[in-house]
Order: structure tokens, then sequence, then C-alpha cells
């Protein structure tokens, strides 16, 4: 939902599809084989190359991890010891999986453009100090704030230039000009190309490029993005229970969301609403219990049985893995609904933990549950005859209760040995 | 913009309404006894209008629908909010439109995933209208005691639990629509209840922000103290900050901001809220709860504190005087609604239709208790569909394989037919399908395809009372009733009709016993006698078949197939087959492009 970033290669493609530039990108994986690259390409043979990672994480000049100038046979020696390798950037490690390689384009000038989507309209920032330094030249950078629904004006673009000698402005202007365009056209949310400059021919060309897209708009835009990938974070694997999950959340129109925290964690939530949610993880957090959180999760949107169900059963089955002897907590919590009916939507939830009851036992599970909301009564009752049936603890409460009341609870049970 | 953007008269149009919503909006409008339901019209785009009932109290109302924005607002130019339920593909023209319309003040938008840059437009759009968007991806708000906006607030029960019958001193201001009622929940347990709250909605850049419902706020002299339920992600907090700096905001308040979670997670992270989402420190819960304290917000250590920060904020106004709290009204009794009443088993009520052939309420169809799918995976056939549809039961092969002769034969007997004729006859006045099978069925009855009961019943009375042959023809002869099943207009004992001949043979070599079959050829040899032509007919043959194949399939009481021949089943076999034949000639003339038929003069004798 909403702004997700794409891979530098992606985002060139986009942004060279729009503007109709000719930016000869090639993405390189573990499936790449070099030598029908070359035969694809027939221009890598006599023009040198710069190749890097494209893992959406930045400072990669620092990091020592691009090769600029060099040839095809240098760049896949230093992919060929790099991909599948961890990296360490800034803190996080991860596997590098995807590089991209593209023309060196012999430059002096490095220029910094930036379009970022703000509340008041797209705020665009121009500064003819790019590169690595762009941040210690700051006095450099001139920005605008373009209306919306508007480009931005001829006087707006001068002033944006203003730095530039008087033979490259207009260039450079008309650049920043069809780049707004291209931002709008695309739904991005952020654009960045730090730097960019002009080959040879007084083409644009885009050395690095950052984009962000708004993904919520993904329904205009089927054709023009041409199903572009939306990588996780450098470093965040997905366990296959987030895969899982992921999967059901993108089939329904309801929101199913699962993070794993900590798998060996002995607090677990299975929480409705977005805003709820959030609630809950930071009152475990905020009491101090952070750590043994499990998972960050919601559902919501009126999610149907089935759901309900699958979404349940993947918490639980996580919940209750390699029983310790030590006691462990489920929180089923939630704020008063609005218009969900609460009841409905514990039958999902019912049919797991009924399906889980030895592991729940095993795991030394007790569950507590916090609801309000159409029809909680009945919702409530249900779980209360369920702890008596099953022989697990479930601890029930209504809307009378705080919302966050049970995670003192939890907590106090997970400390019990 | 006015500070007050609701009252006990604000009446709103409700664009792709659902019925939910609506009786929800008129359940709290009769609970705050409103004189005027909150609704003026419904929107459903692209509809021929017309009218939806719904509730007010006891009593049923029509609200008017219209097919589009213009029209309802035009007829009810008072309606000055207008509230969305379109979907996020949907949601900017039709905002848009409700936007530029003049009468039309503020738009509530309730569909998540409306993309960045259309609700960025909109909001660019309500500035220079001096106009009001609240969401996208909200519940919306209510201004307690005069309107609520759609499902805000839930149930019935819920809304006298927390006092949004009738105002209390409360401004309240959230993110998240969904913990908005929560927080409702907190203030009447805390305070003397809400005044007005608005769920801002989780976007990144919603239509209207936490800092503009508080500035209006500020010129709402009832509401006495403000509660905020942020988030992290944005800098609308900070928003907030700046105002209270800048004196424009001098009412007391007390603020939570979600999400100081943030900081455990492993990688940045999206939360449930497009908005929510980590990364820059400045933009973090903590960061912000920070900033807000150090600004003199009131603000709790965590959550679970919020209830108490808000009590004591409460307390201080009342002691001090600021605050008189309010008196709590008793609202009238809402009608539990029927379906919600069955839910909790409070009421029952005699089902109006009773149906045994089939349901089609599980995972798939079943015929009498049969699956569709065994239906279809062990080749049931047409017989075996009506021996399940018609009969309950599952009747052997050799029973289902004679319904469908008598289908196969019965299907069509040729355009001259009085039913065809008139099929055909009306397919050239050029009706539509339905109307000339229809004309054509409609002709079916006691003298055109309707003797297979009336045969079936008559043999099997004489046979089973033991009547000799002779006897029953001569009975029948003093009642003055023609024996039905007897007699034809062209076949005769010396041209026999090849169906009756099949039909008597597939029974004799199949059927368990032919005794009525056998009683009505004695019938026939006597009537015979009389004329050439009184033989058994197809319908005669296809009814005493009938009997013979119920009572001796052993599947039937006697009760049963008295029932079964009384009240038309055997007809209803000429009928099925005769469709066939009937919406063959249909199509046949609509395909021959047959003109208007006129019957001619000369063949109709025009007597005084």
């Amino acid at each position: 939902m909403a702004r997700k970033k794409i891979r530098e290669y992606d985002a060139k493609m986009l942004v060279a599809r729009e503007l109709g530039l000719d930016l000869r990108s090639i993405q390189i994986t573990a499936e790449t084989d070099f030598q029908s690259l070359a035969e694809e390409h027939p221009w890598l043979a006599n023009t040198r190359v710069v190749v890097k990672p494209d893992m959406l994480f930045g400072k990669r000049g620092k990091n020592n991890l691009v090769l600029l100038n060099t040839t095809l046979a240098d760049a896949e020696k230093f992919v060929k010891e790099r991909l599948g390798n961890e990296a360490e950037i800034s803190g996080v490690k991860g596997p590098l999986t995807h590089f991209i390689m593209e023309p060196f384009v012999p430059h002096e000038d490095e220029y910094y453009l930036s379009i970022l989507s703000t509340r008041e309209g797209n705020s665009v920032s121009f500064s003819t100090s790019g590169g690595m330094d762009v941040e210690s030249d700051w006095g450099k950078m001139k920005t605008a704030t373009v209306p919306v629904d508007a480009l931005p004006d001829e006087a707006g673009l001068m002033e944006l230039v203003s730095e530039l000698p008087e033979d490259k402005k207009k260039n450079a202007s008309g650049f920043i000009k069809e780049c707004c365009q291209a931002f709008k056209n695309l739904d991005f949310t952020l654009l960045e190309m730090n730097p960019f400059t002009f080959d040879a021919e007084g083409n644009p060309f885009p050395l690095d490029m950052r984009v962000e897209l708004d993904d919520t708009a993904s329904f205009k835009n089927m054709k023009k993005w041409n199903g572009v990938e939306f990588p996780q974070p450098f470093g965040r694997k997905l366990y296959p229970e987030e895969k899982y999950v992921k999967g059901l959340d993108e089939k329904t129109g309801a929101s199913l969301k699962l993070t794993v925290l900590n798998p060996r964690g002995r607090i677990w939530t299975m929480v409705a609403g977005g805003g709820a949610s959030v609630i809950y993880t930071d009152t475990v957090a905020d009491l101090g219990f952070g750590e043994e959180l499990g998972n960050y999760g919601e559902y919501s949107g009126n999610p149907n049985e089935e759901e309900t169900y699958l979404y349940a059963k993947t918490i639980l089955d996580l919940a209750t893995r390699e029983p310790d002897g030590r006691p462990r907590a489920l929180l089923i919590g939630g704020g008063v609904a609005n218009f969900t009916d609460v009841a409905k939507t514990f039958k999902g939830i019912i049919r797991a933990l009924k399906e889980c009851r030895e592991k729940l036992k095993e795991a030394r599970v007790r569950i507590y549950v916090r609801r309000g909301g159409p029809n909680y009564q009945t919702g409530l009752e249900l779980m209360k005859g369920l702890g008596s049936e099953l022989g697990v603890p479930i601890e029930v409460y209504g809307p009378e209760s705080s919302m966050t009341r049970i995670v003192p609870m939890a907590i106090d049970h997970v400390k019990g040995e | 913009m006015d500070a007050r953007i609701f009252s006990k008269d604000t009446q709103a149009l409700i664009y792709n309404f659902k019925a939910n919503p609506v009786q929800r909006m008129l359940d709290f409008d009769y609970l705050c006894r409103r004189d005027k339901p909150s609704i003026a019209a419904l929107v459903s785009p692209g509809s021929p209008g017309g009218h939806h009932k719904a509730f007010f109290g006891s009593e049923e109302i029509l609200l008017p629908v219209y097919g589009s924005m213009e029209r309802a607002s035009r007829e009810n130019p008072h309606a000055d909010v207008m509230i969305n339920f379109a979907s996020f593909r949907s949601a900017y023209p039709s905002t848009k439109e409700a936007l530029e319309n003049v009468n039309i003040r503020t738009v509530v938008i309730i569909a998540e995933g409306v993309p960045e840059n259309e609700i960025r437009e909109l909001t660019s759009l309500s500035r220079k209208k001096g106009k009001l968007i609240i969401g996208p991806a909200t519940v919306g708000g209510v201004q307690a005691g005069a309107f609520k906006i759609g499902n805000t607030a839930g149930t019935v029960d819920n809304i006298v639990a927390c006092k949004l019958h009738r105002p209390g001193s409360v401004g309240f201001v959230s993110k998240s629509g969904g913990l908005s009622n929560e927080m409702y929940n907190i203030l009447a347990r805390t305070t003397d209840g809400l005044y007005e709250g608005i769920a801002v909605g989780g976007d990144a850049y919603p239509g209207s922000t936490l800092l503009g419902h508080l500035l209006r706020f500020e010129g709402i002299p009832e509401i006495k103290m403000n509660v905020v339920l942020g988030e992290l992600g944005g800098r609308d907090e900070y928003d907030i900050v700046q105002a209270i700096r800048e004196g424009k905001i001098k009412k007391p308040l007390v603020a939570w901001v979600t999400g100081t979670c943030a900081s455990i997670f492993p990688s940045e992270v999206q939360f449930g809220h497009a908005g929510a989402k980590s990364g820059k420190e400045a933009e973090s819960a903590r960061a912000k709860n920070r900033a807000l304290k150090e600004a003199g917000v009131v603000v709790p250590d965590s959550f679970e504190g919020f209830a108490k920060s808000i009590a004591g904020t409460y307390q201080g106004l009342v002691s001090k005087g600021v605050i008189s709290p309010a008196e709590d009204v008793e609202p009238p009794e809402v009608p539990t609604d029927f379906k919600a009443a069955v839910k909790q088993g409070k009421v029952r009520r005699p089902s109006g239709f009773l149906s045994t052939i089939c349901d089609d309420r599980g995972e798939e169809p079943t015929y009498a208790g049969i699956p569709m799918s065994e239906v279809i995976e062990k080749d049931y056939s047409i017989g075996d569909v009506i021996s399940l549809l018609w009969f309950k039961r599952k009747l052997p092969k050799y029973a289902t394989k004679f319904i469908e002769m008598c289908l196969v034969i019965a299907a069509d007997h040729g355009p001259c037919v009085s039913g065809a004729h008139n099929t055909i006859v009306a397919a050239r006045a050029g009706k539509d399908l339905v109307s000339c099978v229809a004309s054509g069925m409609l002709t079916i009855g006691p003298r055109f395809g309707g003797a297979i009961d009336g045969a079936a019943h008559y043999f099997r009375d004489a046979c089973d009372r033991g009547l000799a042959a002779d006897e029953f023809v001569e009975e029948m002869k003093k009642k003055g009733v023609r024996i039905p099943g007897i007699g034809h207009r062209i076949k005769s004992a010396k041209n026999p009709d090849r169906r009756v001949e099949l039909l008597k043979d597939y029974a004799k070599k199949n059927f368990p016993s032919t005794r009525y079959l056998d009683y009505a050829l004695e019938v026939e040899k006597y009537t015979l006698q009389k004329a050439n032509n009184l033989i058994l007919n197809v319908d005669g043959c296809i009814g005493v078949l009938f009997v013979d194949l119920m009572a001796s399939s052993e599947a039937f009481s006697d009760e049963e197939m008295k029932s079964i021949i009384d009240i038309g089943y055997l007809n209803g076999m000429f009928v099925l087959a005769r469709s066939i034949g009937l919406i063959g000639h249909a199509l046949d003339q609509k395909r021959l492009k047959q003109p208007l038929y006129r019957h001619p003069w000369d063949d109709v004798k025009y007597a005084k």
C-alpha cells in the first residue's frame, strides 16, 4: 500500500520510456548469462560500462560497490565475486541478488534533481552540485513547489537553474519540466537523480536514480508500469508465513498483514484493525517486552470466515512452535468496531483455535480476548465457551475494559514459570 | 470555511449508497430526536433512480434515489454534505463533481487506496472552493446529537453507551477511523462525552488534517477541550505544535501518537495505514509525542495512560468551572432490526414459503439432496433429473428412460396442431420468444395435449374397481364424459400411431407389469367396435403406462400415486416435452422472417 520503492533498473526503464531516452540499462541477477548478454546487446563489445548493486540501498559508492568505466569482462568478474554474498549497508545485512549495468558516460558536470510529492504540491529541487557530495553543498540547492495539477512555469524553471551557465539553462530546464510531467503521468511519489548529466550529444543521462511509486494508483497504470516489481527493503527476508499471508492479502479485498518480529517470542498478537494493531504492539513495547513480541499483524476490511481462519492458523502455527515449557500468550485484540460483525470474524479464528488445541496446550499458550462492536456479545460468548471446551485458558473482555488491558495480563503470564 | 460543518438540520447526499450505513445514520437521527432524517437523497450513479425504503424509528420512509449527483443536488439544494461511498477507482471524479457543486460544502470519502495524486488534486480544489474533505480511508465522524457519517460509531447500543445521542464538551480528531469508536467509548467513560469527532483517515495526505479540525474546533464554543490520536509517519503533529506556539490553539489538548513500537522492527515498516510508515526519526511516534509534550500538550506515557490523562484534564476543567457537565438524556427506544433480533435468538417468525425439492444455499446446489457434482459426474440424464425434482427420488433406469421417451415422443407434432399454430402466429406478429412459446403453451388443455392426467385417472380408477372394459365404457357414456386418451382425428385401427406402438413395445419389454396398459387395450378393443378411430391415442398410452410405471416400480404409495395424477404431474410431462417443439417453431419463424399472418376472409363464414 501507498509508497513503494522500486529498483533503479525499473525506474530508469519507466523514465526512459516516458521521456523517449535511450538508457540501455541491463538488469543482472543469478540467472543472467553474460555470454548471451553480449549477443543481445552488441554495443557492449565496444562500450565501457558501469555496474553496481540494485537493491534499494544508497551509499553504494561509499561502500565500494560501484565499478566505473570498465569492460564487460571486468564487470562480469565484479558481479560474480559479489552475487549471492552478504553485504552490510548501514548496519543491515543481506545477500546481493540484483545488479544494474549501463554504459559509462564520461562527464564533468554532475547535477542533482529531485521531485517529491508533498501535501502542498510537488517539491522540485535542483542543484548544480550533484553526486556524492550534494549534502555538503546544500547551499546550491534551489527548491520550488509546483501545484499538483500544474507543471513548473518558465519563471520558476529559470529560477531553479539560475546557477547554471547561460548556454546550459535551456536544456536543463526543459529536462526538469519533462521529468515533472513524467512524475505526474506515472504516479511517482519520489524521483531523485543524483547525479544526472548531459552526454556528449547533449542528451540528459541519469547516472543514478531513485523512484518511489504510489502503488494505490496501480489500477491506472497496469500498462505503463509494465509489471514493475516492488521488492522488500534490503536485508528484509520474508518468512514463509509472511509470504503466505502476503499472498492471502493480495487475493482479497480485505486486509491481512503479518510481520514476524521474533519467531521465538512468547507474546503473539492477532488484532483487528490497522490502528488498534499498532497500539497493541506499542503497549507491549512500552511495557518493556518488545523483544518477547512474536509478530506484528492486523486483519481488517471484513475478511470472510475462510480468510480469517487461514490467517489465524498461520499465527497459531508460529506461536506454538517448539514448546519450551515456558508460558506464552496470544492477544486476540481489537477496538470497538464500527461495522464489522465481531461474532462472524471470530468464527474463523475459533475454527483455527479448535484445530490447534493440542499445540496450544503443549506450548502453554494462554489466550486473552478483548473486542467490541456489532454483535460483540455473541462473539465474546463463543470465545468464553471455547475456553472450557478446549481446556485452553481464555480470558475474555468487552468494551467495558480498556483496549490494552489484556496486555499487562499477558505480560504477567509470560513472566511466570 | 465555517467552524461548524454539521447541525441538527444538516442533510447529506449519499453517493453510491449502501443500505446498512444509510440505516445506521437514520437510527442515529432517531436516537437524537432529529425532526428530519440526516439524509436528503441517495445517488446510485447510472441508475434510473427511484426510491429506497428505510426505517426512521419504527416507521418506514422513502428516500429518493437519483442516477446522478447533479440531479440529486438540484432537487435537494439544502443538502450540503456529500458522503462518497465510491470505490478507490472512482472516488476522484465523483468527489470532484461534488466539490464543484455550489450546494455542497463538505465531502466525505470513505474508500481506502485513492491515489495520492488524485487526493492531492482534490484537496487543492477544495481549498480553492473553501470546502472541506474528510478522508479518504475513513469511517467519517460524528457530531454528537446532531449528525453522523455513515458507519461511524456502529450500532445503536454503542451510540447510546458512548452518549453520542447528545452533545458533550470534547472535540476529537484521529487518523484512524477504526479507533475513533474506541475513543468515543473512552471519552464517554472519562468525560461528559463527545461534541464532535472526526477521523481524517490513514492516508499520507488526507483531504483535511488533524490540525485543520482542531482549528475549526477552536471556533466552536461548546467544545471545551480537545483530544488527538495521531500516528507515526508524516508531520501533521508538528503542525499542531506550531499552531500552539503561534497561539492559534488555545483550548486544552490531550494527545497520543501511536507507533512507539516502530523501533523494535528489524527494518522500516509500513503499518496498516498508508500514512503510517516508519523511517525518519522526526516522523517517529516518540519524537512527535515529545514535541507535543514540550509544546504543553498533555501526553501520557503510553496508550494505556491516555484515558487517565483525558480524565485528569476534564476533571480540572470541571473544577475550574470551564465545563459544566452535560446532562444525560434518555434516548428513545430504537426497535431492533428483525435480522439482528433473529441473530440474537430473540424472535422467531413462521416462514412464508416452503420448498422441498432442492437447496441452493450450500457450497453447491442440490437436487433432492443430490449434490450437483454427483449429478454431473455420475452422468444423470434429464429423466434422472426429472425423477429427482418432480418425484423427489431416484427412479430405476428403465423408468427414467421411459420418462425421456415420453419427452422425445411428445416434443413436437408438426406445425398444424393448435399449440404450434398459435406459437407460429405469435412469432409472425413479431413477439419475443417467451411470448411466442407462452402463446402455444396456453393452448394446452383438455382438448390439446391435456388428456394424459385424465386417462391415467379414469383407467386406473376403473381397473382398480374391477370394472369390465365394456362396463367402463358404458358408465362413461352414461355420465356424458368422453374417455380421455381414446380417439384420434387421423389415426385409426388400420393406420396405427407409430408412437403408441413404440411406447407399448418398450413397456412390454421393460416394465415389471403392464396391468393398466392391458386394461386400456381391452377398452380399446371395445371402442373400436363402435368406430375405427377410437384407438388408444398417445396421451392415453402415456397416461396408463405412467400408472403402470408407478405401480410396478413399488416406489410409490397408493396415496402418492393418486396425488401425482390429481395435481397434474403427467400433463407436466406434455408441457415440458412440447416446449421443446414450440421453441423450435418460434425460432424457425423468426429465422425465416415470416411476415404478419392474417387469416383469409373467405375462410370465415361471417354470419348474423
